[in-house]
């Protein structure tokens, strides 16, 4: 298959027309006949012994129809994790129960004790206001490293401790790898802090439960990047529903960015209480409940050394990281320090030996798992940054010292487990240093030290794994699921073909990009296709998006599922036309005989298909329909660089950033428009998190930054216009489109470059400074100035 | 209880409401326009931004009692009156000014009141205008071209300055 399928301009998005016109059908937009509302009685302290719940004067209240508690889910499963990660001595990690309302205990504030399932939200909430809580108050555990202390309060009484699992990797690399850092020319090192982050895609979660009592199907609406992962580990593992006789369904949702891949506990109670009740259960979550009960993202606390020769030569890095869980095991979380950022340490760079150490931490906080980059914004983060460290302790350009160390032979075995198939990364800096105009920085430096402002210039390099995963590859890894795509692609008698995958599409534009790919293979008009997508009862089983695998696992499924198409419709114009198939080519939607002008049309044989009277019945089934499932081979390796000018005011500590670029190889693209809008959305983020955004816990467990009036979201007003280039192209091998993903690029490529600027703006001051922990308030500059 | 009566795009529509009920809700689950989103509970997102009588609004700011005889404006209005997209909400397309579109009918809603007050705005000033709308998706830099576009300006050039 060539690599140039579906390379096409960008096609304006189709989706865009019904959310410009406010006629979206995001999950809290519908409402169904008999419809009642819950309201979760949550937890406001972080750790204690639930000894009673007292419903009795609150079941009384108008409009309630039933209220539940733990004690409803006795006998039900628990919320199950789908990673198992093994540690260093050979024991699995300790995974502790998930039930959906807590029972015995409450975890963290937001944990959920009871439901008010009322038939207003307002009756709801009232009511819940009215249950009489006995909690027996205990110490919480909030710092990672307290709760690995001896005698720390446990989490989970049935565990042994706070510790989930210690993870080494490569475990046999260890003792090479400590001997090459006592032994080297110079080590540096680098403790750091990956800030805490709550993902918050603008849409709140929104589950609604279904019941039909005359087929007894389930049907569960939410707000969900992957229906079909919801589907089998609510139906299998918590609330024991065949798969047949549960449907999941995801509509428009607005933004997920990880979060909304997890099964959460509100989906099964919405589920499992539609039964009970026989009507819908419907639950909006409020913002100030997302960020109590959203799985968070990042928090790793983490100490890198990084060993050189004095040439500059990279000889061995080694890690050492606490991970937090928070209180119960998310869906992913084991995965995202261990899987999801080990096997990324080696970066751009031909390090020899590497060797990580994550040890995953229970706390009474809300569950970590994976958010926009998982575990990659963090193997960058730590790398990029010990990197400029290390420049500047040993008197190299950070540029140059990168260079030196690019890793240059494809394909290329790296020590931590992964095989890059391609890249050129002098190709993407190079194009960084263009496009920034990095040979301007001097004089704009000047134009800014004239008003007093102290400018700075960063720039990292970054690589990641998107397109997961190989199924059998992941399997060895601890997954309990396959990570393989699906596709459906019906063609309908008069020539019009819908497409049903697995993939979600929550804002990356799959409406308008996969048909762009398949217009290309068959040669029609992209408004002939539709895709559908987010719903179990028509798509078939698919892993959904997450890991910026849609185009190269979903697009390839697609791919193979056409190709199928294709080869029946061209057996059908063979019939047709008189003639064999092998000389029938396909080419603008029509099939013609090799060498002749002898053709018929796509619609034609489409038609041949669903009205077979002059068809070759003996030898093929009648219909156009056909499934592939796509298993990739290995990991796409998208990678660039970055850079972030700012300005840093040296009377307040206020960075501004003044100009930020980055340069990107994606392998091939098909919609460049809504590539560059990815990578736009991605460094906003990923800007976010550098000098804006952290989730903060008191020491009593209470989040600090429960609302958008603490929690500081990137405005309009926080980031420039960004430069952003994706020409540089190394096509993955190993798909059939090309592509790499360009989903979580921008988030994993933006941190390091914005804290490399401040950081080089204080030290060109004359400064002694060499980290200063994100977010990068005016507070935290300032005194790092000041210190 | 209490019967309140406005004109939304246009048309009459008659509720009952409690004291507490918001103009987003009445708008949502009243009238059956969801156009309208409600991203937070503190006022910060601009999700559900309307025109109340001319005005950009945050709907969850507005008691509904309070929009009793008032003229809305919601984002199922903003087309030409043949069901094309207007103008703005035309650039939004062209500009790839939205994602998963949940912040949008807000950012239409503010970025048209802004051009009704200020017909050519830097993209410094529809930057500072936009403090009250959040989007987690696209980094802003493509609304702000598509409103750019929309008050006839060149979007490319002035982003790539
Ligand atoms: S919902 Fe009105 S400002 Fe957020
Ligand atoms: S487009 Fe998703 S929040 Fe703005």
């Amino acid at each position: 298959m060539p690599n140039d399928i579906g390379h096409s301009a960008s096609s304006k998005r189709r989706e865009d027309v019904r959310f410009l016109t406010g006629v979206g059908n995001y999950t809290d937009d519908i409402d169904l006949h008999r419809q009642s509302h819950v309201v979760f009685l949550r937890s406001q302290v972080a750790h204690g012994r639930l000894k009673a719940v007292e419903t009795t004067a609150a079941a009384a209240m108008p409009g309630v129809l039933r209220i539940f508690t733990g004690a409803d889910f006795e006998g039900v499963g628990g919320i199950p994790t789908g990673w198992q990660i093994t540690s260093r001595d050979g024991e699995v990690m300790q995974e502790p129960g998930h039930p959906v309302l807590a029972q015995g205990k409450v975890r963290f504030v937001g944990d959920m004790i009871a439901a008010v399932v009322a038939e207003t939200e307002d009756q709801a909430r009232d009511a819940a206001e009215a249950i009489e809580l006995d909690i027996e108050e205990l110490p919480a555990v909030i710092d990672m490293k307290a709760a690995l202390a001896e005698g720390s309060p446990k989490v989970h009484d049935d565990l042994t401790g706070n510790l989930c699992y210690d993870w080494g990797f490569v475990e046999d690399n260890r003792d090479a790898v400590d001997a090459a850092i006592k032994a080297a020319d110079h080590v540096t090192t680098l403790e750091l802090v990956n800030n805490r982050l709550v993902a918050n895609p603008m849409e709140p979660r929104v589950a609604i439960g279904d019941f039909a009592p005359g087929t007894g199907d389930s049907t569960l609406y939410t707000t969900s990047q992957n229906p079909h992962l919801i589907r089998l580990l609510m139906g299998a593992f918590v609330l024991g529903i065949p798969e047949h006789k549960l449907r999941v369904v995801a509509p428009d949702v607005g933004g997920g960015f990880g979060t909304k891949i997890f099964h959460y506990a509100e989906e099964a109670f919405c589920t499992f209480a539609a039964k009970a009740l026989k009507r819908p259960v419907k639950w909006t979550s409020t913002r100030s409940e997302a960020f109590i009960s959203d799985a968070h993202g990042r928090d790793h606390v983490t100490k890198i050394e990084l060993a050189l020769s004095k040439e500059g030569d990279f000889l061995a890095v080694r890690t050492d990281t606490h991970a937090n869980m928070g209180a119960y095991l998310s869906t992913f979380a084991p995965a995202v320090p261990t899987w999801l950022h080990g096997i990324l340490m080696a970066g751009n760079y031909k390090t020899p030996l590497i060797y990580v150490n994550v040890k995953a931490v229970f706390t009474n906080t809300v569950p970590v798992d994976a958010y926009r980059g998982a575990g990659r914004p963090e193997a960058t983060f730590q790398l990029e940054r010990v990197i400029d460290k290390a420049a500047r302790e040993m008197g190299f350009d950070p540029i140059e010292l990168r260079r030196r160390n690019f890793i240059h032979d494809f394909p290329y075995a790296t020590p931590v487990a992964v095989e890059y198939d391609t890249g050129d990364y002098d190709a993407t800096l190079d194009k960084l240093l263009e496009i920034s105009d990095h040979a301007g920085f001097e004089a704009r430096r000047d134009a800014s030290a004239k008003k007093g402002l102290l400018r700075g210039l960063g720039i990292n390099c970054y690589i990641e794994a998107c397109g997961i995963a190989p199924s059998n590859l992941v399997g060895q890894l601890g997954a309990r699921a396959g990570l393989y795509e699906s596709a459906t692609v019906r063609v309908n008698a008069t020539g019009g073909l819908v497409v049903m995958t697995g993939s979600h599409s929550h804002g990356q534009g799959h409406e308008t990009a996969f048909p762009q790919v398949i217009a290309k293979m068959i040669g029609i008009d992209e408004n002939m296709i539709e895709i559908v997508h987010g719903d179990t009862a028509n798509a078939p089983m698919g892993m959904g998006t997450y890991g910026s695998r849609s185009l190269a696992v979903g697009g390839s499924a697609m791919v193979r599922a056409t190709e199928k198409i294709i080869a029946k419709a061209k057996k059908i114009a063979a019939h047709l036309l008189e003639a064999s198939d092998a000389d029938i080519e396909l080419k603008d939607g029509q099939f013609s005989i090799v060498g002749t002008d002898k053709s018929v049309a796509w619609g034609e044989v489409t038609l041949a298909a669903y009205v077979p009277h002059n068809y070759p019945l003996d030898d093929i089934e009648p219909g156009l329909e056909e499934t592939a499932f796509y298993d990739p081979t290995n990991f796409t390796y998208p990678a660039g660089a970055y850079s972030c000018e700012v300005e840093v005011d040296p009377d307040t500590g206020r960075v501004t950033i003044e100009r930020f670029a980055a340069a990107d190889d994606f392998g091939n693209v098909i919609n460049p428009m809504i590539v560059e809008g990815q990578v736009h959305g991605g460094i906003g983020q990923g800007i976010g998190q550098a000098l804006l955004e952290g989730a903060v816990y008191d020491d009593n467990g209470q989040l600090l930054t429960g609302s958008y009036m603490d929690y500081a979201m990137p405005r309009a007003d926080d980031l420039p216009f960004f430069q952003v280039d994706h020409s540089c192209q190394t096509p993955c091998t190993h798909n059939p489109l090309g592509v790499k993903g360009c989903g979580e690029a921008g988030a994993i490529g933006s941190p390091p470059a914005v804290v490399n600027a401040v950081v080089d703006a204080l030290q060109r001051a004359g400064l002694d400074v060499t980290h200063i922990d994100m977010p990068l308030s005016p507070a935290r500059v300032w005194s790092a100035m000041n210190s | 209880m209490t019967d309140v009566t406005l004109t939304v795009n246009g048309t009459q529509v008659t509720a009952q409401v409690e004291g507490r009920t918001l103009l987003v809700d009445l708008l949502r689950e009243d009238a059956r326009l969801t156009g309208t989103h409600v991203g937070c509970d503190t006022s910060q997102c601009g999700a559900c931004v309307v025109h109340v009588n001319g005005e950009a609004v945050k709907s969850c700011t507005m008691f509904a009692v309070e929009a009793d005889g008032a003229e809305v404006t919601t984002i199922e209005g903003m087309a030409n009156a043949d069901g094309s997209l207007s103008t703005l909400q035309q650039a939004f397309q062209d500009h790839h000014g939205l994602q998963c579109g949940f912040c949008t009918p807000g950012m239409v809603m503010s970025a048209a009141a802004l051009l009704k007050e200020n017909p050519k705005p830097s993209a410094q000033e529809i930057r500072d205008y936009l403090e009250g709308n959040i989007c987690r998706c696209t980094g802003y830099h493509n609304i702000v071209k598509s409103i750019l576009a929309a008050s006839g300006q060149d979007a490319g050039a002035i982003a790539a300055e």
